[in-house]
C-alpha cells in the first residue's frame, strides 16, 4: 500500500486549508513590495530613535532650541510644501502607468518628481551654508544637523531611485500596467520620505 | 475533493554521492544564492569566530586564575573583554540562528529558496568584512569600553577602535535586518499552498517572532551608534555630559535593541528545541500554540523591559517598578515553553542521542539562568549584584544554556541532512558530557562570586575570591577541550560518515522528505503536506477509507489507558 485516497474531511489531524493560503510560492506579484515595506518598517525605526532622542533632549533641557540657533521658516516651509506635493506629482505618473500604460506620462512626471525632489535639497544644502551655528554649537544645533542630514541622506536616495526608474523606462516595455515594481517600490520609498518629514518637520522647526 | 496521501519516504533512499545537482566545494566560497549554501557559510563562519572569542576567553580566565594582572596587561585585558563579548554575540550566536533559518526555512515550508535570494547573499557577505573590522582593530588600537560601549567611557577609552567597533556593529546589525526581512517575508508569503500558519513547524513560529524583533530593535542601536559616532569624530556631545549631553540617554538606545537582542539570540533555539524534543522522543510536541504564540509574546514583552539594565542608573523608582514587573512577566511564556517541552518528554519514547542530550542539557542550563533572571528582575537583589559576577553567570548561562547548547543540539539534529553523512555518536556523547561538566563549572561559581562582591569586567580582584575563580579557569580549559571531539567529529563525518539517507530520525517536518542533502531547487517533486509537523504516534500508514483520524486517535488513547 504505497498510497491511498482519503477523503479530505478526515485527512491527518485537518490541517486546515484557508481559502487564501492556496496559492503557491509561485505567484506572489505581492512578494515583493512586502518585502520594501517591511524594510520600510525597520527604517522608520531609525527615525523612531533618533526622534526618541531629540525628544528626551527636548524634555531635559529647559530651553531648547538655546539662544542663537533658532531656525528661520521660511525657506523650509516653502520646501516642504514642494516635497509634500512632489508625492502627489509622482502618484500621477504612476496611475498613468498602470492604469494607461503610459509610459511617456511616467517619465514626465516622475521627471518632476525629481526635479522637485533636487529643488528641496538645494534648498536644504542653501540653509545649511547660511545657518549662524554649525554641528558642534550645541546640542540642539547637533539634533538639527544629524536629523536632517540624514533625512537629507534618505531624499537623495529617493532621488537616485527615482532616477534610475527613468532611466530603466527609456527601455522599451520595462514597464507596463502589468510590470511595475520598481515604479511603486520607489513611489512608496518617496512618500515615505515624505511623511518623515512632515514628522521632522513639526519637531525641529515647530515644536 | 480528494487528496493524495502518501506514505513518509522511506530511510533507504538514494545514496548521497548519487544524488545529482549538487554543489561543489568551491559554491561556497561564493556569491552563491542557494539557501542552503548561506545556511552553512553562516554556521561554518560563526563557528570560526566563536574559536577566536572562545580563544579570547580562554586567555582572561587564564588571567583571572591569580588575583593580580600577571599573565596580561589590565589595557589588553580590557581589549580581550570587549572583544570576547562584541564576537560572541554578534558574530556566534546570531550569525548561528541565521544560519538554521537560512538552511530550514525554505525546506521546513515547501518553497524553493528564500523569497529575496540575493539579497540574502548579500547578508551573508557583509558578515566577514564586519568580523574582520573588529580583529583587525586589535592590531590598531582596539575597543575597550566593553560589549555595550558606554559614553562617556567609550568616548575617551581610544578612538580608532571605538570607531572601528560602531563601524563593525552598523555592517553586522544591517546585515541582520537584510537577513531579518528576508525570514519574515519568506515565511509569510511562500509557505506551500497546503500550509496554513498552524502547520508549519514551531521554528519558524519562534523565527517569525525573531524577524520582528531584529526590525523593530537593530534600527534603533543603530541610530544609537550614528550620534555615538558624531561625539566621537564631529566634536558633538548628544552622549557627553561635559557639553550638556546625557549619557543616559545612550543606555536607553542601547538596550531598546539589547535586550530584545537576548532573544534575538535564543528564540530560534527555542524552536530548535522544539523540533528535536519530538522527534527524539518520538511524541507529538504538547502545546503547539501555546508553544508557538509563547514566542510572540517574548518578543512583545522583549521590547518593553529594557530598562532593566538600568536599574542602577539613576533611574526613577515608578519606572523600575514597572520594568521590574514586565521583565517577572517574561518569566511567564519562557515557562510556558519548558512545561512543554518537559510535558513532550513525559512518557516519551526517549532516544538519548547527541541532540536529544544536548537538548535536555538546554532545557536545564536555561532554567538555571532564566531563574536567576528572575532573580535580577527585582530591584533590590538587582542593586546588590549589579555588575558583578552574578551577572556574568546569569548572561552565561542564559546564552550558553539557551543559545549555544541549543545551536549544538540543532548541529547533531540536522547534520545528517546537510551533510548526507551520519556523526560518530560516541564522540558526541563525549562533547556533550565535556560540555555540559565545562560549563557548569565555568558559570556556577560566578553566582557566589557575585553575591559576595567580586565585580566583573576587572582582570584584578581580592584574593579572597581566588578559589571559587580556579574552579571557574579549570571549567573554562575543559569546555576548550569539548571544543576537540565536536571539530574531530564534524570534519571525519563529513568525508568518512555513514551515509544517511533521507530521513533518518524518521522526522515529519518536511525538510526531511527531501534527499540529503537536498537538490539545489530543494524538491525533486512537489512535496505533500502528509501529516502535521508532530503527528508522531498516530500511524499514518494504517490510515485507509474506512478509518478516520478521530477514531484513529480514540483506538489510541484507549491503549494508553
Amino acid at each position: 500500500m504505497q498510497s491511498s485516497t482519503i477523503d479530505e474531511s478526515q485527512t491527518v489531524l485537518n490541517y486546515s486549508h484557508d481559502a487564501d493560503s492556496a496559492s503557491g510560492h509561485h505567484e506572489h506579484p505581492d512578494l515583493r513590495m512586502f518585502g520594501v515595506a517591511v524594510f520600510l518598517v525597520a527604517e522608520s525605526m531609525i527615525f523612531l530613535g533618533l526622534f526618541a532622542a531629540f525628544l528626551i533632549y527636548k524634555a531635559m533641557i529647559p530651553e531648547f532650541p538655546p539662544e542663537g540657533t533658532e531656525l528661520e521658516l521660511l525657506l523650509p516651509g516653502i520646501n516642504t510644501i514642494i516635497l509634500i506635493s512632489s508625492s502627489f506629482v509622482m502618484h500621477k505618473g504612476q496611475s498613468l502607468l498602470k492604469n494607461g500604460d503610459d509610459v511617456k506620462g511616467l517619465q514626465i512626471w516622475f521627471g518632476l518628481t525629481a526635479l522637485m525632489g533636487a529643488i528641496f535639497l538645494g534648498g536644504q544644502v542653501y540653509e545649511y551654508t547660511h545657518l549662524p551655528f554649525t554641528l558642534a554649537t550645541n546640542l540642539f544645533a547637533s539634533c538639527f544637523y544629524v536629523l536632517t542630514g540624514f533625512h537629507g541622506l534618505h531624499v537623495t536616495f529617493g532621488l537616485l531611485l527615482i532616477l534610475a526608474v527613468l532611466w530603466r523606462s527609456r527601455k522599451t516595455g520595462h514597464y507596463s500596467s502589468e510590470k511595475h515594481f520598481g515604479v511603486e517600490a520607489a513611489e512608496l520609498y518617496w512618500h515615505f520620505v515624505d511623511v518623515v518629514w512632515i514628522i521632522l518637520f513639526g519637531l525641529v522647526y515647530l515644536l | 475533493m480528494t487528496l493524495q496521501v502518501e506514505r513518509p519516504p522511506s530511510s533507504q533512499e538514494p545514496k548521497p554521492h548519487t544524488v545529482p545537482h549538487q554543489r561543489k566545494w568551491t559554491d561556497y566560497f561564493t556569491f552563491c544564492t542557494d539557501h542552503k549554501v548561506i545556511g552553512i557559510q553562516y554556521l561554518v563562519t560563526s563557528f570560526m569566530f566563536s574559536f577566536i572569542g572562545g580563544a579570547m576567553a580562554e586567555v582572561m580566565r587564564t588571567e583571572l586564575a591569580t588575583p593580580n594582572p600577571d599573565v596580561v596587561q589590565p589595557e589588553f585585558y580590557n581589549q580581550l573583554m570587549t572583544l570576547h563579548g562584541t564576537i560572541m554575540l554578534f558574530l556566534w550566536i546570531i550569525p548561528a540562528g541565521a544560519a538554521f533559518a537560512n538552511y530550514l526555512i525554505p525546506l521546513m515550508i515547501g518553497a524553493e529558496d528564500m523569497a529575496f535570494p540575493r539579497l540574502n547573499a548579500v547578508a551573508f557577505w557583509m558578515i566577514p568584512p564586519g568580523g574582520l573590522l573588529l580583529i583587525v582593530s586589535l592590531l590598531i588600537d582596539a575597543p575597550q569600553a566593553g560589549w555595550t560601549s558606554y559614553p562617556p567611557l567609550s568616548l575617551v577609552s581610544g578612538q580608532w577602535g571605538e570607531e572601528l567597533w560602531i563601524l563593525s556593529i552598523l555592517t553586522l546589525g544591517t546585515s541582520s535586518i537584510l537577513g531579518g526581512l528576508n525570514f519574515l517575508v519568506t515565511i509569510w508569503k511562500m509557505r506551500m499552498p497546503d500550509m496554513d500558519v498552524y502547520s508549519m513547524p514551531l521554528f519558524c513560529w519562534s523565527m517569525l517572532a525573531t524577524a520582528l524583533l531584529v526590525l523593530i530593535g537593530t534600527p534603533v542601536l543603530a541610530a544609537a551608534l550614528i550620534l555615538l559616532s558624531f561625539d566621537l569624530l564631529a566634536g558633538t556631545s548628544f552622549f557627553n555630559p561635559a557639553g550638556g549631553g546625557d549619557p543616559i540617554v545612550y543606555q536607553h538606545m542601547f538596550w531598546f535593541y539589547s535586550h530584545p537582542a537576548v532573544y534575538i539570540m535564543v528564540l530560534p533555539f527555542f524552536g530548535v528545541i522544539s523540533e528535536v524534543l519530538p522527534v527524539h522522543a518520538r511524541k507529538p510536541i504538547f502545546g503547539y500554540r501555546a508553544i508557538a504564540y509563547s514566542s510572540l509574546a517574548i518578543a512583545f514583552l522583549g521590547l518593553i523591559v529594557w530598562a532593566h539594565h538600568m536599574f542602577t542608573s539613576g533611574t526613577p523608582g515608578w519606572l523600575r517598578m514597572f520594568f521590574m514587573a514586565t521583565t517577572m512577566i517574561i518569566a511567564v511564556p519562557t515557562g510556558i515553553k519548558i512545561f512543554g517541552w518537559c510535558a513532550t518528554l513525559w512518557g516519551g519514547k526517549i532516544n538519548l542521542n547527541t541532540p536529544m542530550l544536548f537538548g535536555i542539557g538546554f532545557i536545564s542550563s536555561f532554567l538555571i539562568g532564566g531563574l536567576t533572571g528572575v532573580m535580577v528582575a527585582s530591584v533590590p537583589f538587582d542593586i546588590h549584584v549589579h555588575d558583578t559576577y552574578f551577572i556574568v553567570g546569569h548572561f552565561h548561562y542564559v546564552l550558553f544554556g539557551g543559545g549555544i547548547l541549543g545551536l549544538y543540539s540543532g548541529v547533531y539534529h540536522w547534520f545528517p541532512k546537510m551533510s548526507g553523512r551520519m556523526y560518530n555518536e560516541t564522540l558526541g556523547k563525549i562533547h556533550f558530557a565535556l560540555t555540559f561538566i565545562g560549563i557548569n563549572l565555568t558559570f556556577l561559581p560566578m553566582h557566589p562570586l557575585g553575591m559576595q562582591g567580586m565585580n566583573r569586567r576587572v582582570a584584578l580582584y581580592d584574593p579572597k575570591f581566588q578559589f571559587l575563580n580556579i574552579l571557574c579557569t579549570i571549567g573554562a580549559y575543559i569546555t576548550a577541550v569539548s571544543v576537540l571531539p565536536f571539530v574531530v567529529n564534524m570534519v571525519w563525518s563529513v568525508f568518512k560518515g555513514k551515509p544517511a539517507g533521507r530521513n533518518p530520525w524518521r522526522a515529519l517536518t518536511m525538510e526531511w522528505q527531501t534527499t540529503s542533502p537536498p537538490a539545489i531547487e530543494n524538491f525533486d517533486e512537489e512535496p505533500i503536506l502528509w501529516a502535521g509537523p508532530y503527528d508522531y504516534g498516530i500511524d499514518t500508514q494504517m490510515l485507509d477509507e474506512d478509518q478516520s483520524v478521530d477514531e484513529l486517535l480514540a483506538q489510541a488513547s484507549a491503549e494508553v489507558n
